[in-house]
């Protein structure tokens, strides 16, 4: 057994904040309130680490383990999600002072358990992985005071996440029985059409069943609205995108098998299809803000099947750029709203009526953001699509390319009525209390809309990063 | 001459730093002397643009690599179809911030930093040479417009905003996979090497409809015009101006830049469609305008009628069509920016915008109704003012083209006539007036007010400059859609469109109605 350290430093950096507050959970008490205060410290610390192991590469644990471009691409993501979702849980009203530090555990194991999917290479460690990451989950969505809506939703997440991996498991099992390999490299070189063998595609299409589930691709994205309202605002931020991420790399990583023409890619086409229109349409009719992001997600996941359809590393890699610009625009979205909703209430949309008036920096935020899952230039969502239907035209799934345009104009209308709630619509509740005017949140948002102005004016930079990441997957 | 000044880009950006420059500011009157001294800035700043010479292609190139992966370029030149547009953009931003002056009261600073972004954001639409960048610059205009709109306009704001962000941005979502499109099958997002490209007609024909999309709702031809009219209504002066000004002509110039040039075998198979639908927008356009009750409402609908002689003059692949075209976009801007200007004015006194509140002001307030009846008398095109010449030529391609068509249109320019008449005489002698203790144009409504007379004269009774700026440029384009499609040469082609532009207007207009009595 090969274990080089030098090529987990994120992973370790990650592991040891984890145990440290696992310390601090278990010594319960007056010390454990402090977790949420050097907290932010270490996720940065472990972000550093990211940055610095980007180059990193090498296959680890009999070739299960890989690190690569795109796994460090994907961990750096990771890590820096993790360290904006930390600072937004620190402020937590739902939250009981003496359950910090368990919060904090949970969210850092998930966050580790991602980092470790981006590098599986191996269909028994990636399911090890996505499982480490979705327990986590399990606990953290029903910690919202004592509420109903918590509870319910936590129930809602895990009996689908059960059922999802349980389909997954069976699915695993076929593929085995089909190719005799779990090693996603070796698997590429099989062939994967219907001909050749039934057996294997239709364990793959189960296995991929866990990854919907994750990614809340149509049909599997039920419990997605229900948790999103459920849950508190800031767990709602975290489950809303950095487990997308996961998800988009165990795809990325799978696509490799993939190929355009296939059965199985067709029928990933179609849900991407399905899943975005669906979600646009229902997501027209909500008023729960959150509710309504939910929607706007099962849309995004249908999105991101476009870059991942088109077999070429542009594809995976506008896939890849498109899911960690999804990420910022949804953290900024979710910053928002749980500025404005200081005492954890969910938001509706008449909640957002003169946040102009009310806080001029959160309502430009706001704004920024929702024009960003528009896609309106000059934002980052803008240049996300535009990667995406770049590399996917012409590669045999052109329909899927002009729905998701068509799409868009669906969407416009809902994200516009975000804008059109905090700018244009008079400010008459008055029962709401004042959005957090501190330095904390309005520099958060702040650097959270200029990150997604920045990626959308110039993207080259990270963009290179994910092509390098896709192409080593081509190699 | 100054080869070395990045013109376009300065005045791309000069807007953008006022706007950042607004934003500490806390009192009112700073923002609005500060947002007018930008703009003059601005205008000056287009200056090296005099250097422009006719003859040449893509002037004032700035070319740098944006997106290396994708080729994506941040690539702006300008040549005689869009430097007209450029000059009628800079020149629109100061009359936009003086007529709203006092017109707007509230978040003045807000106001001003969305109409230095719309500036902005317009320029940069008509000197991209980048597809991609052509569309970021196109839908981020879109974002100011509508807070334009839904903050600062009437009390149907809301439903007016969102109608026209809603058409608009639906209409242009299927442009940008056109865009995309033209890079796989082209290798590239550049513009002018596109233009050199030949491609299949089928692609031409799916590519030339998604584009018409875009472009006919951003005009608006019929039926894609419901949401002007509601835009228009609602937003405020200096709103409806920048956007009967500089948006509509984004629809047209999109025609000229992409749609002749790019498919020009689809443009030629679709012209009879393009044709047919602008001579309704024409005829419906001015049909609804005699029916109004609410000026700016009526000033709506005579764009939709406007629009569609210059949709008509690019369609007709005539050169005094596209010359046409292109003057009268100019006009249009010139004409009907000025009279929601007045609108505005008028709306600051009667606190209305309905006939019957404005009625009798000749006596009262003559200089307001001499500014009236001269941009009255160029909206419909009477000999010497600018809206002649434009809506002339166009005549003129048309009839060349087919009688039927100029046949057609004759009614158009008499409803212009009568509904541009049957408001102005209510407003000049209209009784009982209500204008008895208004008081008439002050300085600063002198001010913008004369900017525009003063070039409604000059194109009226001096086209010949105007035209020297884009002759060359329409030679271009039509022969470049010459060689590559079969055009239908003008079966009544009397050379009438070389004589134009050296012969005063008198002779123009007599020879042209000579011309409609022997048909």
């Amino acid at each position: 057994m090969n274990l080089d350290l030098a090529l987990l430093v994120p992973e370790c950096a990650m592991l040891l904040l984890v145990a440290v507050l696992f310390v601090q959970a278990l010594s319960a008490g007056p010390a454990s309130v402090a977790a949420h205060r050097w907290l932010p410290l270490g996720a940065l610390v472990v972000l550093a680490a990211s940055v610095v192991a980007l180059p990193a590469e090498g296959m680890l644990l009999w070739d299960a383990y890989k690190v690569d471009g795109l796994s460090q691409f994907f961990k750096l993501c990771v890590a820096g999600g993790f360290c904006i979702a930390v600072l937004n849980a620190t402020r937590q009203p739902t939250l009981e002072e003496g359950k910090r530090a368990d919060y904090f555990l949970f969210l850092g194991v998930s966050a580790w358990g991602l980092m470790l999917l981006a590098s599986s290479a191996e269909l028994v460690t990636l399911y090890l992985a996505l499982e480490l990451s979705s327990y986590s989950l399990y606990v953290l969505i029903p910690l919202r005071g004592r509420t109903r809506e918590g509870a319910e939703a936590g129930v809602k997440y895990i009996l689908f996440g059960a059922a999802a991996t349980a389909i997954s498991l069976y699915g695993l099992s076929y593929i085995m029985a089909a190719h005799q390999t779990t090693y996603i490299a070796a698997l590429a070189a099989r062939d994967w059409s219907w001909a050749a063998s039934p057996t294997a595609v239709v364990g793959l299409s189960l296995f991929l069943c866990g990854m919907f589930y994750k990614l809340a691709l149509f049909p599997f994205h039920f419990w997605c609205p229900d948790v999103y309202q459920g849950s508190s605002n800031e767990t709602a931020a975290y489950v809303a995108t950095l487990p997308k991420l996961g998800a988009v790399v165990v795809l990325v990583r799978l696509a490799a098998v993939l190929h355009p023409g296939l059965e199985i890619t067709t029928a990933i086409a179609w849900l991407g299809v399905i899943s975005m229109t669906f979600g646009n349409l229902c997501a027209l009719v909500q008023k729960d803000v959150k509710r309504m992001l939910g929607f706007s997600s099962v849309a995004h996941a249908g999105y991101v099947t476009v870059g991942l359809v088109s077999g070429t590393a542009e594809g995976l890699a506008a896939a890849a750029f498109y899911a960690l610009v999804y990420v910022v625009m949804n953290l900024l979205c979710f910053w928002v709203v749980a500025r404005v909703a200081v005492d954890g209430r969910n938001l509706v949309l008449s909640d957002l009526n003169g946040l102009h008036r009310r806080s001029p920096v959160l309502a430009f935020a706001l704004g920024v953001g929702a024009f960003a899952l528009v896609g309106l230039p000059p934002t980052a969502g803008f240049m996300g699509k535009l990667f995406l239907i770049t590399a996917a035209w012409n590669h045999g799934y052109n329909w899927l390319v002009i729905a998701l345009t068509l799409n868009s104009a669906i969407a416009i209308y809902y994200y516009l009525s975000l804008v059109r709630h905090a700018y244009t619509e008079p400010d008459e509740n008055t029962s709401l209390p004042a959005p957090d005017q501190s330095a904390f949140s309005l520099g958060g948002a702040v650097a959270l809309a200029a990150a997604t102005l920045v990626l959308g004016i110039v993207p080259s930079p990270l963009f290179e990063k994910a092509v390098q990441a896709g192409m080593a997957l081509f190699g | 001459m100054y080869p070395d000044i990045p013109v376009l880009s300065i005045l791309i950006f000069l807007p953008l730093v006022a706007a950042a420059l607004l934003l500490p500011l806390r009192d009112d009157e700073t923002v609005r002397r500060v947002s007018l001294a930008a703009s003059l800035i601005g205008l000056a700043a287009g200056w090296p643009l005099i250097a422009f010479n006719p003859d040449a292609g893509f002037q004032f190139v700035e070319r740098m690599t944006w997106v290396a992966r994708w080729g994506l370029e941040y690539h702006l030149a300008v040549d005689g179809i869009s430097i007209l547009m450029v000059w009628l953009t800079l020149f629109t931003l100061p009359l936009c911030v003086l007529c709203s002056w006092t017109y707007i009261g509230k978040r003045v600073k807000e106001f001003h930093i969305c109409l230095l972004l719309m500036t902005s954001a317009c320029i940069g639409v008509f000197t991209s040479m980048d597809l991609v960048l052509f569309y970021v610059f196109w839908e981020a205009m879109l974002i100011p417009m509508y807070l334009l709109i839904a903050v600062w306009g009437g009390a149907e704001r809301r439903y007016a905003s969102i109608k026209f962000f809603l058409y608009t941005l639906a209409g242009s979502t299927l442009l940008l996979v056109a865009i995309v499109a033209f890079r796989i099958a082209g290798g590239t997002f550049s513009i002018p090497d596109l233009m050199q490209q030949t491609f299949g007609f089928r692609f031409q024909y799916w590519a030339f409809l998604a584009m018409a999309l875009a472009f006919a709702i951003k005009v608006p031809m019929f039926p894609f015009h419901t949401w002007l009219p509601a835009a228009h209504v609602q937003a405020p002066s200096a709103g409806s101006v920048i956007l009967a000004a500089v948006l509509l002509k984004m629809g047209t110039y999109g025609f000229l830049r992409f749609c002749l040039p790019l498919t020009p075998e689809a443009s030629v198979h679709f012209a009879p469609l393009m044709i047919g639908v602008s001579v309704v927008s024409i005829l419906y356009g001015g049909a609804v305008a005699l029916g109004q009750t609410d000026i700016k409402k009526l000033v709506a609908y005579s764009s939709v009628a406007h629009m569609g002689f210059v949709t008509l003059g690019i369609f007709l692949f005539q050169k005094s069509g596209v010359q046409g075209a292109l003057l009268q976009m100019l006009n249009h801007g010139i004409v009907t920016g000025a009279l929601f200007m007045m609108i505005g004015a008028m709306y600051e006194r009667s606190h209305s915008r309905e006939v019957a509140d404005n009625m009798g002001m000749g006596k009262y307030l003559p200089a307001f109704m001499f500014f009236w009846g001269l941009y009255a008398l160029a909206s419909f095109g009477f000999p010497g003012t600018n809206g002649f010449v434009g809506e002339v030529l166009v005549f003129v391609a048309a009839f060349q083209q087919s009688l039927t068509v100029g046949a057609l249109i004759v009614p158009g320019a008499l409803l212009a006539a009568a509904y541009m008449f049957r408001v102005s005489l209510r407003m000049a002698w209209g009784s009982p007036s209500t204008a008895k203790t208004w008081n008439d144009l002050n300085r600063r409504e002198w001010a913008y007010l004369l900017l525009p007379a003063v070039l409604v004269l000059w194109i009226g009774l001096a086209p010949a400059p105007f035209l020297r700026l884009i002759d060359p440029s329409i030679d271009r384009l039509l022969a470049d859609l010459r060689g590559r499609a079969p055009v239908k040469e003008a079966p009544l082609a009397l050379n009438h469109a070389d004589a134009v532009r050296h012969e005063p207007p008198a002779i123009l207009a007599s020879a042209a109605i000579a011309k409609e009595v022997r048909q």
